[in-house]
């Protein structure tokens, strides 16, 4: 089995999110960005579908800040291939560039199984993982959190809400949007990565971004504070009172 | 894991430490008296306590220890070395070797892998944003300057520590230390930003490498500025820089904060003016006092305090009972809950309340919001203080004067 992860980066939310001048993007100098949690599982699952029945995988990534700690991180948990794609970031990227970005990578590796993260935060034009099926006109399935190959197609698991599950099968090659890796991502120890940094080899890549398609912000703005709670003062007999007077006036009891 | 470099000295291979302990000399002069695991204060609830441990290394059969998970009950609080009729090393040694061998082999409970990969990402195992690691100083920035933003030279270089710095319980103490280090005139500086965790917990959690990288950036930090000598609030950091820094090419002159204002009591002394009429037991950090020999230094400040009354607990000095901290403890309380079913901080605060003391006094950051814990679960403990010896010196300096900060 044949598998290629694309990863992508979203900023980083420990640290504080400062919208630029320009006013439609975060400042990118205070960025830092980090990979998405949700590529975390993907590439997780792919080591463990890989660890089971078998098989190559390859790690994707464009080039962010923090790529090679991403991309060293996979190789200590078992990927292959690692392929690091060059382009103009300044800006950002959609999903829609993303996908046109990995498009030739995917291509040229020609892989069974596309694992992409379902989601991730930062984008507002749809998941990578449905973009990249329309483009190369293959089956895909989102929230996923099991996957077991066949040779000729793949049977996924799918949760819903209200405890749901259900099994899909879809033919191979396919793409999958991960939403849960079967094991939660697996810790990488120091000593690890800087052996596979020694061995490993990253391939190089050069892409370009499409801007066309998907959507692109006119305004960023820092949420607004509305009126704040209401603190109720006194001893516990007090604050009961003012609690049932204002559920009265809510008309709740 | 950002700043990881290829071409440093210092990666050990990823499968060392299972034949490390197998070539381990030193431990082939383990007499199975069995004195470490009875000192061990979990050592009851190990599948394999050090002397087992020692004996399936002899019998061939280590295996079986590195697949057990109740290694991780070890907090690393050094009684079994401690007690060691052949000063064995086994807290340095043996236990962190078993528990390298499992995070090598990826076997490590969730809460630590959280602790570490954030150690590993932000430098701090609270998953912080290392440009808020100064935020702890808001309000008087202006007394503490930041290497590198301020100054490049300073007499003492002050080790903050990770806990210090960002957890809220322990902040007033650290703004109390440097509103002293102020008023008493000390030429000091900060890392700020630049200073990692010293690494120490992680190392004795298992982490060998991950404690060397943040070594080499702290290394790398301290090296880009003139000072003479390291301060440090935290035992844990002070044992990393004093014991195990100078292993990897960092070596300064480092002391605790307890030492530092020790040394200069005598100046001091006559400041001293705000009686506390209490009683007050000390609780001896295991880095501090069992490891590091420190046990008469935050003593003498605590006994400068006009009024106080020091009484001791049963477990005191090299006996201390461990809060349950350390050797990565501070990172696995679900996990040793589920095992253990005890919390080693209550057994401690249960010691001093038993002692009659309304103040339990601490030197490590740790221990603060530990203990504070405990008070709130164990019986008669509601009115006992938590304070750190750094509140309890200071309250007692005379008072500011006017146009005195």
């Amino acid at each position: 089995m044949k598998i290629i992860v694309p990863v992508q980066f979203v900023p980083d939310l420990v640290e504080e999110l400062v919208v630029d001048e320009r006013g439609d993007r975060l400042d990118p100098y205070t960025i830092r960005w980090k990979l998405n949690e949700f590529d975390d599982h993907a590439i997780e699952e792919a080591i463990l579908i890989k660890e089971k029945y078998g098989g190559e995988v390859t790690v994707a990534a464009p080039d962010f800040e923090g790529v090679e700690d991403a991309l060293y991180g996979a190789a200590a948990k078992g990927a292959d291939r690692l392929v690091r794609l060059g382009a103009d970031f300044e800006d950002g990227a959609n999903a829609h560039a993303l996908a046109c970005l990995f498009l030739p990578v995917i291509n040229e590796f020609k892989p069974d199984l596309v694992l992409t993260g379902v989601q991730a935060y930062n984008h507002l034009d749809g998941s990578l993982g449905a973009l990249l099926a329309a483009h190369l006109d293959w089956p895909y399935v989102g929230y996923i959190s099991g996957v077991q190959p066949g040779s000729q197609s793949v049977s996924v698991r799918k949760e819903y809400p209200g405890g749901l599950t259900a099994v899909f099968e879809a033919a191979l090659p396919a793409v999958l949007g991960i939403q849960a890796a079967e094991t939660p991502p697996r810790y990488v120890p120091i000593a690890k990565i800087r052996q596979v940094m020694k061995t490993s080899r990253i391939e190089e890549r050069e892409g370009a971004l499409e801007r066309a398609g998907g959507i692109a912000p006119t305004r960023l703005v820092p949420p607004e504070t509305g009126s704040k709670a209401t603190m109720l003062a006194g001893d516990i007999d007090q604050v009961a009172d003012q609690l049932i007077t204002i559920l009265r006036q809510q008309g709740l009891v | 894991m950002a700043g990881v470099e290829t071409d440093s000295q210092l990666s050990m291979s990823a499968s060392e430490p299972i034949a490390v302990i197998g070539n381990d000399e030193q431990l082939r002069h383990c007499i199975q008296c069995g004195m470490c695991s009875g000192v061990c204060p979990l050592g009851y609830l190990m599948d394999f306590p050090p002397t087992r441990m020692i004996a399936a290394l002899r019998s061939r059969t280590f295996e079986r220890v590195v697949r057990s998970d109740t290694i991780w009950l070890c907090v690393a609080c050094s009684a079994c070395t401690t007690v060691c009729p052949t000063q064995i090393p086994l807290t340095r040694n043996l236990m962190t070797w078993t528990k390298e061998e499992r995070v090598l082999n990826g076997e490590i409970p969730e809460e630590l892998q959280a602790a570490l990969e954030n150690s590993q990402r932000y430098g701090n195992p609270q998953g912080e944003s290392p440009r808020k690691r100064t935020d702890w100083s808001r309000g008087i920035e202006s007394l503490v300057p930041v290497m590198g933003r301020d100054t490049r030279q300073a007499d003492i270089l002050w080790f903050v520590g990770d806990y210090a710095s960002y957890h809220q319980r322990v902040q007033p103490a650290t703004r109390t230390l440097a509103l002293l280090m102020y008023r008493l005139g000390v030429n000091f500086a900060i890392l700020g930003p630049e200073e990692s965790s010293d690494g120490d917990s992680q190392r004795l959690a298992g982490e060998r490498g991950l404690f060397e990288l943040l070594a080499e950036k702290n290394g790398r930090a301290m090296r880009k500025y003139k000072f003479r000598e390291i301060l440090t609030t935290d035992p844990h950091a002070y044992n990393a820089l004093k014991n195990e820094y100078p292993q990897l090419g960092i070596s300064y002159p480092v002391r605790h904060y307890t030492e530092f204002l020790a040394e200069r009591l005598d100046a001091i002394r006559p400041r001293l003016v705000r009686p506390l009429k209490a009683k007050v037991t000390y609780h001896d950090p295991c880095y501090l006092g069992r490891v590091n020999g420190i046990y008469d230094a935050p003593r003498q400040l605590l006994q400068a305090i006009p009024e106080l009354e020091l009484v001791e607990m049963p477990h005191h000095r090299q006996t201390s009972l461990c809060c349950g901290g350390g050797g990565g403890g501070m990172w696995l309380d679900g996990f040793q809950w589920e095992k253990a079913h005890v919390r080693l901080s209550e057994w401690r605060v249960r010691e001093a309340v038993n002692t009659g003391a309304e103040i339990l006094a601490v030197a490590c950051p740790y221990e603060a919001s530990r203990f504070e814990d405990a008070t709130k679960t164990v019986k008669n403990a509601e009115s006992l203080l938590v304070r750190d010896v750094i509140e309890l010196f200071a309250d007692a300096i005379e008072p500011l004067k006017g146009g005195e900060l």
